[in-house]
């Protein structure tokens, strides 16, 4: 019995990385077609976002099912529930690519306002943080995980960087012709910010998983560690 | 932690044999506590120390303290039936003397001395009621106790105990003769009795343990590997040959 709880374990597994692999090529592409107003680009990772959305679906029933007929307890138990938390974290991730693919859509043709430089930066960093959340999750990587975290920091602050200088723009040259996409631009670097708070999720998830604290309200567990 | 029952630097050999090393942990009062471990790791003799059921093994001795109430229960001057009335036991198979209902649950309080004659229907009625078998008997008190369902007997036996107001509640096993509906039952009326009576109970039935227990103890070898609040244990235990055990993963 615990050799199928081992193996269904393992299956899972695999599968949260396609969906999470899936999850990274929607927000590359989303933010390629942002920068490059590629808008059929930006329409495939619509389309895609589907897939992700069935990958929650099984994986989510997968998990019930294991916990309803096994009874997974200790590292099993806390790796389910893991599980359970990190595919809601991922399809909430491609979604915020949907939103950026939005943008790009919403743009259209116009002539950016500025050439792209700290939403691309800010997606760089977010894209690196997913990839290694999950490395934390499947090889129960503490200071992979740990490193996500702090990432985030980073990534807030380009955040508010970028919106103080495309407000600036909006204020000091009024009336600001391209208020509409510069407001479009913050949200897209918003939807980034986002991403990475859902990846410092999984990395806090991970750490749960491995250590059996829970440590997302916990700042002084942060201190001490 | 002050509790019902304090082990202190117990050991206990079977001849040669040590059965228990260095056991120490206490059970508090009203709460349930599950023993959990595979076969042979000393868990249902750790409960039979509670009683000085091992006492009828010739070959036993010990050493350490088992205080109940605060009293060393394996004291010189300890009545040994009276400890027994303080602390019953259920066995895994039920045990319902060869002779009616009544008489089942009326044997303790005959035995302990109730003199009054009159008090018995009363102590039947009440220990039934409490047992949740009341209902189910109580036209038929006069009949075999042997014809009641292995649920119902194991009940009874439970009934058996509280009959004579014990304190404490040993448990060896309760369920594992028992269907799941009869299983229920018995799990019921240990919530039920719960804050009245301090229950040990030994089970292999990890799910169970995680159902009914307040703390739970997982012994391997005859060494106390672990023990904690049960919800902690299943969800996070603090060392590796606990979670091998209740994940599966042991040996």
């Amino acid at each position: 019995m615990r050799g199928t709880l081992n193996e269904q374990l393992q299956e899972l597994r695999k599968d949260l990385l396609k969906m999470g692999s899936l999850m990274e090529e929607a927000i590359s592409k989303a933010i390629r077609s942002l920068a490059t107003q590629d808008l059929q680009l930006a329409r495939e990772v619509v389309v895609a976002d589907t897939t992700i959305d069935s990958f929650e679906d099984t994986l989510e029933a997968r998990c019930l099912n294991i916990l309803a007929l096994q009874n997974p307890v200790a590292i099993d138990l806390r790796e389910i529930t893991t599980i359970l938390k990190i595919i809601t974290d991922l399809e909430r991730m491609a979604d915020e690519a949907v939103n950026i693919a939005e943008v790009t859509i919403v743009i259209g043709t116009d002539p950016l306002l500025k050439p792209l430089e700290d939403i691309p930066m800010m997606s760089q960093l977010a894209i690196k943080m997913v990839t290694k959340c999950l490395d934390a999750f499947v090889n129960h990587d503490l200071d992979l995980a740990k490193e996500v975290a702090a990432s985030d920091t980073t990534v807030d602050r380009l955040y508010s960087q970028l919106f103080a200088e495309l407000t600036d723009l909006i204020t000091q040259r009024s009336p600001f012709p391209q208020t509409k996409q510069a407001i479009e631009l913050i949200f897209a670097a918003r939807y980034l910010e986002r991403i990475a708070d859902h990846a410092t999720n999984i990395a806090e998830r991970t750490i749960y998983m491995v250590t059996g604290q829970r440590v997302s309200h916990r700042r002084e567990w942060w201190k001490e560690n | 932690m002050v509790g019902k029952i304090e082990i202190q630097n117990f050991n206990l050999w079977y001849g040669q044999f040590q059965a228990l090393h260095q056991i120490n942990m206490v059970i508090p009062a009203g709460q349930v506590t599950a023993f959990i471990g595979p076969s042979g790791c000393g868990k249902s003799t750790l409960l039979r120390t509670f009683n000085r059921m091992n006492d009828l093994c010739e070959t036993v001795h010990l050493a350490g303290k088992v205080n109940l109430n605060g009293m060393n229960l394996y004291a010189p001057n300890v009545d040994v039936v009276e400890l027994r009335r303080q602390v019953g036991m259920v066995f895994q198979k039920p045990n319902p003397f060869p002779m009616s209902i009544f008489d089942n649950i009326a044997y303790g309080p005959r035995v302990h001395g109730e003199k009054n004659k009159a008090a018995l229907p009363e102590i039947v009625e009440r220990s039934l009621r409490q047992a949740f078998l009341w209902d189910e008997v109580k036209d038929r008190l006069k009949e075999p106790a042997l014809k009641l369902s292995g649920g119902q007997q194991q009940r009874l036996c439970i009934a058996r105990v509280l009959a004579v107001n014990s304190e404490v509640l040993l448990m060896d096993e309760p369920c594992s003769a028992l269907d799941p509906i009869s299983t229920l039952k018995i799990e019921e009326l240990i919530f039920e009795l719960r804050p009245k009576y301090t229950i040990v109970i030994v089970t292999h039935n990890l799910q169970q343990a995680g159902r009914i227990s307040d703390q739970t103890a997982f012994l391997l070898n005859g060494h106390l590997i672990e023990v904690g609040p049960t919800a902690a244990l299943f969800e996070n235990p603090q060392h590796q040959q606990t979670e091998d055990y209740i994940t599966g993963r042991f040996g």
